[in-house]
């Protein structure tokens, strides 16, 4: 089903009512991926009740509305299913063209948060504060604009057919435009969102078939960089001791190893069925941090078992197992590319949240993608499966 | 779609996808097989730890079961006190942590502010006493003994005293029911310690931190039955320790009830006449040592003669058990295990050891007969017997001439014993002993129950000792060492035991089995083992195992447990033995016997008397004083330690508690509506239809005015001659 055939497929169709033009053979509808869309749909829905289920109780969280968490969480679903319908609508190659610009208002926004605009909540200093009760993470956007930036350099003369694969000063190009916001979020400091860029970089340097120097290049200075920050006692022994207190929760009892180990209390002690939505007595309890943010998956665990949390894997298993095939099957180095950086991103992302849960990975503040409350994240997610969308049914030029 | 190079991919960026997605994929599955090992595999250890989270549990202890006589007179149970309490999860919610409510709490109960904050603190490692032990959710007790006055201030103004409880409270009594004290034989409580909460964790009644514990005597034997089941509320906290609901609430079973055979009465009379009779005999001057007699402790049984079951036990000196209740003092607990008060908390029934005298004829008698003499036959009882250059005399070198063993017991002839003794010992082989080896004599020891525990319901018993053949070689091995060290030939005459000692203590001398004929040498008996002996031969020969706990009876009364006489033997010789035993022993009591002037005016022919006398000598001591009887219902022991002859001592002591138990007066006329307990007591106290158990009331104990004389005065001779003992 390349896209040629389809044009003329319908240029020669008798005209058809617009219901009909929906549940056409051929038409956009059809054409969407809809496995990654009901399973987005799915996660935001489990993400719903469990940020539900976690707020219920807090009172100085929901302003005394049990439901308060709910309605945002649902109005923020609502608002990243126009974005993806946007994104789809608009296609990912029109956005190539106006990459410059989106990247360029990302920088900004991110420069803003140094700026007084800046707000720190929940000791990460990575928000602006619009008011009304709303707040942005610009550090969530320019994830997309990394993405978008980085395919368009990298994808520009290969799409054209001048090169096979990215040149070094193209590669060198495309490192710089992601260093700088990542430098920026760097400073803020949201080192989780800046570990999500360096992966999201290295999915897209693999994906655009640069050298494999560049690669393992990458790859080795992270290694010396982390091997040299250690040796050369850059970092308290607190500091350290916070970082490894996933694996050892007694090395920091009261702060990260608190969370830790209520959070593996909470997901151990749900069993095989969990003790049934809002019957967590961990959850109840408010044993757990932040659990309608980052330890969001606990409540699974605690709440619907095995069975509920490993759906949850399965649901992020079936975006990322479609995502890798959208990247496999379009036609357009760019698409690839862009594909490839959002399996990253949610790769990355989703096991470096539901890891930490489970003790296997360092505590980082990063949101768990459509399950978390947080509408920053949530929006960029959905731009994310609405240009996965735009690739699969390889939206042209000018939709 | 196809992989044609058409779209611009070339193989190495399709390898590299696949490469990712291998990648993704392997952590996804990570992720499911960390879930699996949390949730499935260690579910139940994360469910545990979730419960102990988020659960808090608040403690209403159960009130400890009454401890009730055979009448159902209380010898321990519950009164209410107003308890003073702080809740310290409440007053660590308030600004100043508590601080103001404690320092107003304090001046109402004229205590410093610290006193209270002290007493609700938590205890840890570096925490010194006072502190609070127990769950921080539960309500902390501030003082066991607040006036109405106090208590009333408190709930008067609950808005000063947010968090403070003034409620009754059931706490421990010993009562002393006709100021019978019964000290030693109920025990005492106090707090259980962290060992015991370790062991008690997985029965079926485990233990909570706040638990008493029965230490010692009955209390201790039956704590399992009177500390019933406290009851346990579930709250259901947050993170913050608030409650959010109860989960679940255990009403908790109140402690049941022990009906014992001790009778109030009876018991009030033996703890009086027991310490009169020491207090009497501190007055006489021993002849030997020319003191006064020193009289430091003494114990007295009273005992069901066919069942085993105790009516009173008493042992000197004692103490009051409520000094025990809500935890003792230091200077209460320095005097009662200090060497000045001679240890009160001993329980010298079961406790107290010494040589028994002659009231260990009993035992030689029966083991001459299962040695094939004859008990009617005629034994010479010469005023002292020689072996070799040595000469054991008879008590005031008086001889009977030839006498029967049952005559032998009635004028407590050494002789006879001895040279039975020695004949055995001869017919052994002596110092060298022939392969099977008879050993009638230690044998019948150990049938009689001497040397072992009579498995009575009270903790701590101890065994006595019978010096036989296997008990000198362990001896010897023992303390061998030493005196080879210290033994001398042809020293000072300690040096010289030593060293015969030294050489040859491991070797069954012929003067062992002479003196251990009459209950003298090493042998070590208790009160309650010559009790349940005497016992058994009052009864046809059935040993049994003392008990003082009669029946548990569950708080609604509706269950009853009783505790059945249990036997743990029967005498080693035949009932035709047993009968001249008893008719020997009677006849001590009858005239010319060494107890008879004691029996003087005795209803003889209505409750015949038998009794045994017994003088027994300590190394460096003043004499024991040892006095065995029993009727056909009862048998009393007493022995008081340094306190000189058997009947000297011990007798008006014992003949005052029958004439209390049978209504007698000094003369010997029965008033049957005097008569504390003519018969044992049958049956148990009855039980009304709510499980409360009425009590009687117990006057307490007038003796009855000294006896006018009945001619029959002073001792027929029964006094120490140099001889070995009487």
């Amino acid at each position: 089903m390349t896209g040629a055939n389809n044009f003329s497929v319908s240029r020669y169709a008798p005209e058809r009512g617009p219901l009909a033009r929906l549940t056409a053979r051929d038409s956009l509808l059809r054409r969407l991926d809809w496995p990654i869309l009901l399973s987005a749909i799915a996660l935001s829905f489990i993400g719903a009740l469990l940020v539900w289920s976690a707020t219920r109780n807090r009172t100085q969280l929901n302003q005394g509305d049990p439901y308060y968490f709910l309605a945002r969480h649902a109005l923020n679903t609502g608002i990243g299913l126009v974005l993806m319908i946007g994104t789809v609508w608009l296609g990912h190659r029109t956005l190539r063209g106006a990459v410059p610009v989106l990247y360029g208002l990302s920088l900004v926004l991110v420069l803003a948060v140094l700026t007084p605009l800046g707000a720190t909540i929940n000791g990460a200093h990575a928000w602006i504060v619009i008011g009304g009760g709303f707040s942005l993470q610009p550090s969530e956007f320019c994830k997309i604009t990394i993405i978008l930036g980085m395919a368009m350099l990298l994808a520009a003369r290969v799409d054209a057919g001048d090169l096979v694969h990215p040149d070094h000063r193209t590669v060198m190009k495309s490192l710089c435009l992601a260093a700088a916001p990542m430098g920026i979020v760097m400073l803020m400091p949201d080192l989780g969102s800046v570990m999500v860029m360096v992966v999201i970089v290295l999915g897209v340097l693999l994906a655009s078939g640069a050298s494999n120097r560049w690669v393992f290049g990458l790859l080795g200075s992270g290694v010396v960089g982390a091997l040299l920050v250690w040796q050369l006692g850059v970092l308290d022994e607190y500091q350290i001791n916070r970082f490894a207190a996933f694996a050892n929760p007694e090395l920091d009892p009261a702060g990260v190893g608190y969370n830790t180990n209520q959070a593996r209390i909470a997901i151990g002690s749900g069993g095989l069925l969990g003790s049934g939505l809002f019957k967590g007595s961990q959850t109840t309890g408010q044993f757990v941090p932040e659990q309608q943010t980052d330890f969001v998956f606990t409540v699974a665990g605690e709440e619907l078992g095995f069975v509920g949390a490993g759906l949850i894997l399965v649901l992020l298993g079936i975006v990322l197992w479609r995502a890798c095939l959208i990247a496999r099957e379009t036609t357009e180095l760019y698409g690839t590319i862009v594909a490839a950086g959002i399996i990253a991103w949610f790769a990355f992302q989703s096991f470096e949240n539901i890891g930490m849960t489970l003790g296997i990975m360092p505590v980082a503040g990063l949101p768990l993608p459509f399950v978390s409350y947080g509408g920053s994240s949530m929006f960029a997610v959905w731009v994310a499966i609405g240009l996965l969308q735009s690739i699969k049914v390889e939206r042209p030029m000018s939709a | 779609m196809t992989n044609i190079p058409e779209t611009g991919r070339t193989p190495r960026v399709q390898i590299r996808l696949v490469i990712i997605q291998v990648i993704v994929f392997s952590l996804l599955f990570t992720l499911g097989g960390r879930l699996w090992y949390l949730q499935i595999r260690n579910g139940d250890e994360y469910t545990d730890e979730a419960k102990s989270n988020h659960v808090q549990r608040v403690v209403h202890p159960a009130v400890r079961g009454s401890i009730l006589d055979a009448r159902g007179v209380p010898l321990a149970d519950n009164e209410t006190r107003l308890v003073v309490s702080a809740s310290r999860t409440e007053l660590m919610k308030m600004k100043d942590r508590g601080k103001g409510v404690m320092t107003r709490l304090a001046d109402v109960l004229d205590m410093t502010p610290k006193e209270v904050m002290d007493k609700i603190r938590l205890c840890d490692s570096q925490t010194p006493k006072p502190c609070w032990n127990g769950s921080p959710y539960q309500p902390i007790p501030v003082t066991l003994e607040a006036t109405t006055q106090q208590a009333l201030q408190i709930r008067e103004r609950p808005e000063d005293f947010p968090g403070i409880t003034a409620e009754p409270t059931a706490v421990r009594r010993y009562p002393a029911p006709g100021k019978a004290r019964t000290s030693q034989v109920l025990g005492y409580l106090s707090p259980v310690t962290d060992e015991e909460i370790q062991k008690a964790k997985d029965t079926d009644s485990p233990h909570l931190r706040s638990d008493q514990v029965g230490r010692s005597g009955i209390e201790r034997t039956y704590d399992k039955q009177l500390r019933g089941k406290a009851g346990v509320t579930s709250y259901e906290v947050d993170n913050l320790g608030r409650v959010m609901g109860e989960t679940e609430s255990d009403p908790g079973v109140p402690g049941s009830t022990l009906v014992t055979s001790i009778d109030a009465r009876v018991q009030a009379v033996a703890e009086f006449e027991l310490a009169a009779a020491m207090k009497e005999v501190r007055k006489t001057t021993d002849k030997i040592t020319g003191r006064k007699y020193e009289a430091d402790s003494g114990a007295v049984v009273v005992m069901e003669s066919k069942t085993g079951r105790v009516v009173a036990m008493a042992s000197q000196p004692d103490y009051d058990p409520n000094a025990w209740v809500g935890g003792i003092s230091a200077a209460d607990y320095a005097k009662l295990t200090s060497k000045s008060s001679n240890y009160p908390l001993l329980n010298r029934a079961i406790q107290g050891q010494a040589p028994a005298g002659s009231v260990f004829k009993v035992v030689s008698a029966s083991a001459a007969v299962r040695a094939g003499f004859d008990f009617n036959d005629k034994y010479l009882c010469s005023s002292s017997y020689s072996m070799g250059n040595r000469s054991f005399a008879n008590f005031e070198s008086q001889g009977h001439g030839p006498i029967t063993l049952g005559d032998a017991l009635k004028y407590s002839c050494n002789t006879v014993f001895y040279r039975l003794g020695h004949q055995e010992w001869q017919r052994d082989g002596g110092l060298k002993p022939k392969k099977g080896a008879h050993d009638w004599f230690y044998k019948t020891a150990h049938d009689f129950g001497f040397g072992s525990e009579t498995g009575i319901d009270v903790p701590n018993e101890v065994q006595g000792r019978i010096p036989d053949r296997q008990w000198k070689q362990r001896f010897w091995e023992a303390n061998k060492d030493a005196w080879c060290k210290q033994g001398k030939k042809g020293g000072t005459y300690v040096e010289q035991i030593a060293y015969e000692s030294c050489l040859e203590g491991n070797q069954l001398k012929a003067y062992d089995s002479i003196n251990f004929s009459i209950g003298q040498g090493d042998v070590l008996i208790t009160p309650i083992q010559l009790a349940t002996a005497y016992a058994a031969i009052s009864n046809g020969g059935t040993l049994f195992n003392p008990t003082i706990g009669k029946a548990v009876i569950s708080p609604d009364g509706k269950r009853i447990d009783e505790i059945k006489p249990r036997s743990h033997g029967r005498l080693p010789v035949g009932p035709e033995t047993v009968r001249d035993l008893d008719k020997g022993l009677r006849s001590v009591v009858e005239a010319g016997g060494t107890a008879a002037w004691r029996f003087g005016g005795w209803p003889q022919d209505k409750i015949p008397m038998h009794a045994k006398t017994g003088t027994a000598q300590v190394y460096g001591k003043q004499t024991t004083s040892w006095f065995a009887t029993y009727t056909k219902d009862f048998t009393i022991v007493m022995t008081i330690s340094q306190g000189g002859t058997g009947s000297g001592a011990s007798g008006p002591a014992v003949r005052n508690i029958y004439d209390a138990m049978y209504g007698l007066d000094k003369t010997g006329n029965q008033d049957l509506r005097r008569a504390l307990l003519p018969r044992p007591q049958a049956g148990l106290p009855k039980i009304d239809a709510d499980g409360s158990i009425d009590a009687p009331a117990v006057k307490p104990y007038v003796p009855l005015p000294e006896a006018p004389p009945t001619g029959q005065a002073g001792p027929p001779g029964e006094v120490w001659m140099g001889g070995r003992t009487l």
